[in-house]
């Protein structure tokens, strides 16, 4: 218990950080230091798979893939584009209403009760394969499709128009 | 028996990490005698006997240059990039089974620091970590040259984790595990992995020296293009931690395939031998035949950095992504229907 209060509160430290640097870079890496916390928070559940997945997808690609990116746009504080303050306005009552909702929820969630399982083997590679191929196959073969989908249409968007020389 | 347990994890972690330390410090001297061998020469023999102190003397010389940060650097990611290089470069070998349970005093002790569940994914994701140490620092020295270097290693990491992944997943199909130890012991014998998978074991071999950057796939550091890559502006220390790390990725991904493909601590006659042996030397030779599986890849690692020139990048992309990612994709559907047909008749 004392590990879980620990961890959460490096969790909500590191993503406080994230938003309160100025430099991206420091953003980006207190973003990968956070997506290592919700592992280990993964982990604390006994849930090795979903663990590993987060690691490997979050913070080995998706993350790279960011850095890659700021790397190369090469952001400085000179070259930072100033917002309006109409801009701000918008932007605050929107996170507003976003808490708002958020805490709404999650009241209705507490009057709901917090329904616990008794099976600590289900978060395990064996059980979670079993479990999609079987009760979840549709969903699991629609969210596949959807996902080749997006991959053939980045394929399609970056690939050069052969007639075309520009 | 926690206290006894406690100190059984430490020992075996201990153990472990000078043995990576001196294999890695030793692979810098074999790499230079295996260069000279293949090139006809004598190579380093100044230092004591055949030069065998002169890892020791290299490690002085890094620890006793002057350490230079440029003045535009990020101070703290300019020491992060080593750091997280070496530090990820460890992580792998925490996760492979080293040898059999060994009787140590009435005591079974599993030679193995950690037997997850996931294993093969734990590594997969140690791999893909690996790539920060080399990004972070490369922009950290505020450096095109370096900046260069950091997204080539960046580009190639992600590239080929791809067909390294694919490789792992018709892997899978065969062993019906994702732990290491599980798939160590089905493995008895000669019962290795490699005669089921052997298109496999050649997807991954060729990923394993582009996640390592090894020749012919060291784009990062190509000194003809990029003066030194991703490491341009290190010196001292920060750059022997690069060059250690590097070392130390070969040695883990020499004891992964070992292990994966070719069998780890198995070895034909191992039932006679342990009954011969008993249960505390048994094991063992068992340990030092993995060993010697792992000095045979990092032999095959040097020996191709000194015959096979370098890559040019398109090259390395277009077999990356058009040749080595279909090919793995062929080797999946063909394992799975070839155990589906074994399965049904």
């Amino acid at each position: 218990m004392i590990l879980f209060y620990l961890v959460s509160l490096l969790t909500i430290t590191f993503s406080l950080l994230v938003i309160f640097t100025k430099n991206p870079i420091y953003s980006v890496l207190y973003l990968i230091a956070t997506f290592f916390t919700f592992t280990i928070h993964y982990v604390l559940l006994n849930a090795q798979f979903l663990a590993v997945v987060n690691f490997i997808v979050y913070m080995g690609a998706i993350m790279v893939l960011f850095l890659f990116v700021l790397m190369l746009m090469n952001l400085n504080k000179e070259t930072e584009p100033m917002k309006s303050n109409l801009i701000k306005i918008i932007a605050v009552i929107a996170g507003g209403s976003l808490l708002v909702t958020l805490i709404g929820s999650f009241k209705q969630l507490d009057a709901l009760g917090i329904s616990t399982i008794n099976k600590p083997e289900i978060g395990l590679v064996e059980n979670l394969g079993k479990v999609l191929f079987s009760d979840f196959l549709l969903p699991f073969e629609v969210s596949s499709i959807l996902l080749l989908s997006a991959m053939v249409g980045a394929v399609l968007l970056a690939k050069k128009d052969k007639t075309d020389n520009g | 028996m926690e206290l006894a347990f406690l100190i059984e994890k430490v020992a075996v972690v201990v153990i472990l990490f000078v043995l990576t330390l001196t294999i890695a410090a030793y692979s810098t001297l074999a790499e230079r005698k295996v260069a000279a061998f293949l090139q006809d020469r004598v190579g380093p023999d100044r230092a004591g006997p055949f030069g065998v102190f002169q890892p020791l003397a290299d490690g002085g010389k890094m620890f006793f240059k002057e350490e230079t940060t440029p003045n535009g650097a990020n101070k703290w990611l300019f020491i992060a990039g080593p750091s997280l290089a070496l530090l990820t470069s460890f992580l792998g070998s925490a996760v492979i089974p080293w040898g059999q349970p060994i009787n140590f005093f009435g005591r079974i002790v599993p030679l193995q620091v950690t037997d997850i569940n996931v294993g093969i994914l734990y590594i997969f994701g140690v791999v893909s970590l690996g790539v920060y140490g080399i990004m972070i620092g490369g922009w950290a020295s505020n450096n095109k040259y370096s900046l260069m270097g950091a997204v080539r290693g960046a580009s190639q990491n992600i590239s080929y984790e791809i067909a390294m992944g694919l490789s792992i997943i018709a892997l899978l199909l065969v062993t019906n595990s994702l732990s290491f130890k599980v798939i160590a012991e089905q493995q008895h014998g000669i019962n290795w992995n490699f005669w089921y998978q052997p298109l496999g074991f050649l997807i991954f071999l060729v990923c394993a020296f582009a996640e390592t950057n090894r020749v012919p796939f060291d784009l990062p550091e190509c000194e003809t293009e990029l003066i030194g890559g991703y490491n341009t502006e290190y010196s001292g220390f920060k750059m022997g931690a690069y060059m250690f790390a590097e070392y130390i990725n070969m040695f883990v991904s020499s004891a992964v395939m070992a292990t994966l493909y070719f069998g780890g601590y198995n070895y034909p006659g191992m039932d006679f031998v342990n009954q011969h042996l008993g249960t505390t030397w048994g094991p063992l030779v068992g340990v030092a035949v993995l060993l010697g599986k792992i000095l045979a890849f990092i032999f095959f690692f040097m020996w191709v950095r000194w015959t096979v020139p370098r890559f040019r990048y398109d090259q390395l992309m277009n077999l990356g992504w058009k040749i080595l990612i279909p090919l793995a994709i062929a080797n999946i559907v063909i394992t799975a229907c070839v155990i589906t047909f074994f399965d049904k008749f």
